[in-house]
């Protein structure tokens, strides 16, 4: 381990790469092969519904890196990341609602809801969205320049530490509120649903869903080194001293105004895509998803996999999804209670998270 | 009260930008003219003038709540004052600056209490608080180079922290501590360094090394100790300012400070 200190950190270390490399192999390769060759009735087949419930839990995983890189390394809590990762959605929503065309219920031009509240032409912030390239375009440019205005504001009056995780829930409240009224233009309560295609690709057809799930794999493993890259880098070290220390980082020189408006701006960026994919996958996106509960649960997601690691991020995403599919069927009013539990006793017992901690042990062991 | 060394007309109209040095043609590289900060009434600086000539080593005593770090928080941008101006050089007007400027300057501070980057090692302290680009676009792509790590490493050496390059800043024990952060002014290369209470909690070993470690800088840079420790003040050997519930009370070496009515009233309560 005679790493030379100060040198820039690889971006993954060797075991790292391999890792990194298995999990490309079985996430883009295998599981689609198993997917799609076996026969119906195979035991070894992965069957229709799974395909786009991992590429949901996929998206989620990017969420919750992105949440880790502000919360983990510069040490702001955000509970208001579900308002991010609901506009990349809407985005690629509005996207899909114009390439419905004159398919919906009411054979009209304009999308449904819009002919239910008798509009007769298309609102102006709704052009553009024929074409998806500004479609992807707004799912980064929506929450990115959100973030953007939302943090210069935050961090210009250094409103930090709690005070800035309760506005950030205030955000994605009012957001909420203001996604549901009919007459914002997204589809009110019920959102954007009833999508048919992508790109000319039916979103019924297999062969496109097998698709949607490659790209999110893919735009995880991106999302994942962008993270990296940012945290290896000098610019990482500034993050962690500005959660340890901020005034310290400004008498040595630093703005951190700046550093703390760029990470939390890319963060919400990458959220972004998260939610551009999500929607696809999923069938709908509504005002639901910026619920401030959801926000919370994405920082219990990197609470219980463990803060500053990324991959346990990742996991942490993943192992809470898969209790509250389990909860919601099995006991579905006990859910919020079990996840307050688990927020709370990770934070007392396990303050490093699961993966953290099986981390910090392999390290402890290996030295 | 003196009046004061500088006039408006000496200081250049230049507003304060990132590349901006003090100006000290005049001799003096710290005016504080007047200066009041008051909390809620209560004056913690009252119209206080001080100067510090370029390259002296000054020492600032005074008992508890006189407002010595005060004095640092109104110098380094932390604290606003109600009144009165602070000038780093005669051109640059501290008031206009925040505290990354003022740092950018050439300004360092050490804390009261050690404070550093407890989840960073010692090295990336260092690394940290060395004197190189610190915008955003700079620290992504940032490489350390051969010279900046000699620095580093020389500073490692300087303060006696070599073996511990690798350890946790946190991990650190509290005299360590203490000179890590006067380690990290090192490579910070500041032309005024502020540091506050340096000795206090440390074994008489630690003190002497302190002290010897604060000489060595005073070689090459203007320092400014805060201490209420006589005897580590007697053995600095420099121009003493003694603070009394936020005014100048006394000013001279130690010798004459010391035998100074007002001086001995404050300190034996007599
Ligand atoms: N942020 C603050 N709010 C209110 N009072 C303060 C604040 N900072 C300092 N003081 C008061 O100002 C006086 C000077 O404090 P300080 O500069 O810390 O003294 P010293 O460092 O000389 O011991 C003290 O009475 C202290 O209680
Ligand atoms: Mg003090």
């Amino acid at each position: 381990m005679a790493s030379d200190p100060g040198e820039r950190r690889p971006l993954l270390s060797p075991l790292g790469w391999l890792l990194f490399a298995a999990f490309a192999v079985a996430a883009v390769v295998l599981l689609p092969l198993l997917h799609l060759l076996p026969a119906a009735d195979s035991a070894l087949r992965v069957p229709d519904f799974a395909i786009p419930l991992l590429g949901k839990f996929l998206c989620y995983a990017m969420v919750a890196l992105a949440v880790d890189l502000i919360w983990g390394y510069a040490g702001i809590l955000s509970l208001g990341h579900g308002t991010f990762f609901a506009l990349g959605g809407y985005a690629m929503g509005m996207y899909l609602m114009r390439s419905i065309g004159t398919e919906g219920v009411y054979r009209s031009e304009l999308p449904d809801f819009m002919v239910f509240l008798d509009w007769k032409e298309l609102p102006w912030f709704w052009y553009g969205f024929d074409h998806f390239w500004f479609a992807a375009l707004m799912a980064l440019a929506a929450p990115g320049l959100l973030a953007f205005v939302f943090g210069w504001f935050a961090f210009r009056s250094r409103i930090r530490g709690v005070y800035f995780s309760i506005i950030t829930q205030a955000m994605t409240y009012a957001f909420m509120l203001l996604f549901f009224r009919n007459n914002t233009g997204f589809g009110g309560n019920n959102g954007l649903t009833d999508f048919k295609r992508l790109l000319g690709f039916s979103l019924q057809d297999p062969d496109t869903r097998v698709g949607l799930y490659v790209a999110s794999a893919l735009a995880l493993m991106g999302v994942f080194l962008v993270c990296r890259g940012v945290v290896t880098s000098k610019l990482g070290r500034v993050l962690e001293a500005v959660r340890d220390g901020e005034d310290k980082v400004r008498f040595s020189g630093y703005d951190t105004f700046h550093f703390k408006l760029f990470v939390w701006t890319l963060s919400a960026l990458l959220c972004g895509v998260a939610g551009a994919l999500y929607a696809p996958q999923v069938g709908i996106i509504n005002p639901s998803e910026m619920q401030p509960a959801n926000s919370i649960e994405m920082a219990v997601w990197v609470a219980v996999g463990g803060r500053g690691t990324l991959v346990g991020a990742a996991a942490g995403a993943w192992i809470v999804s898969a209790a509250k599919s389990w909860f919601t069927v099995a006991a579905p009013d006990l859910w919020l209670y079990v996840l307050g539990a688990l927020f709370v006793g990770v934070t007392l017992f396990l303050p490093r998270g699961v993966v953290g901690s099986l981390m910090a042990r392999g390290r402890g062991g290996s030295t | 009260m003196s009046t004061p060394r500088s006039s408006a007309a000496d200081r250049s109209l230049a507003p304060p930008g990132m590349d901006s040095k003090p100006d000290t043609r005049h001799g003096e590289i710290l005016y504080v003219e007047n200066v009041t900060v008051s909390f809620d009434g209560f004056k913690a600086l009252d119209d206080l003038t001080l100067y510090i000539e370029d390259g002296e080593l000054r020492c600032i005593i005074g008992p508890n709540g006189a407002g010595k770090t005060t004095l640092m928080d109104v110098i380094t941008g932390k604290t606003r004052p109600d009144a009165g101006t602070l000038f780093f050089g005669s051109n640059l007007d501290l008031s206009q600056m925040s505290e990354h400027e003022i740092a950018r300057a050439g300004i360092g501070r050490k804390f009261q209490t050690p404070t550093l980057f407890d989840g960073l090692t010692v090295f990336e302290n260092l690394e940290l608080a060395l004197d190189a680009p610190k915008t955003v676009i700079s620290t992504l792509f940032a490489r350390l180079e051969g010279a900046q790590r000699e620095r580093i490493e020389s500073a490692l050496e300087t303060v006696g922290l070599a073996d511990t390059a690798e350890r946790r800043a946190g991990e650190l024990a509290h005299g360590q501590k203490q000179w890590l952060e006067i380690g990290m002014l090192l490579v910070q290369n500041p032309r005024l360094l502020l540091i506050d209470e340096p000795v206090a909690g440390m074994t008489h070993a630690e003190v002497d090394r302190t002290t010897r470690l604060l000489r060595e800088l005073a070689g090459s840079h203007t320092v400014v100790v805060v201490e209420h420790d006589m005897e580590f003040v007697r053995s600095l050997d420099s121009r003493v300012s003694v603070l009394h519930q936020g005014r100048l009370l006394a000013e001279g070496d130690m010798q004459t400070v010391q035998d100074d009515e007002r001086v001995i009233e404050v300190y034996l309560g007599g």
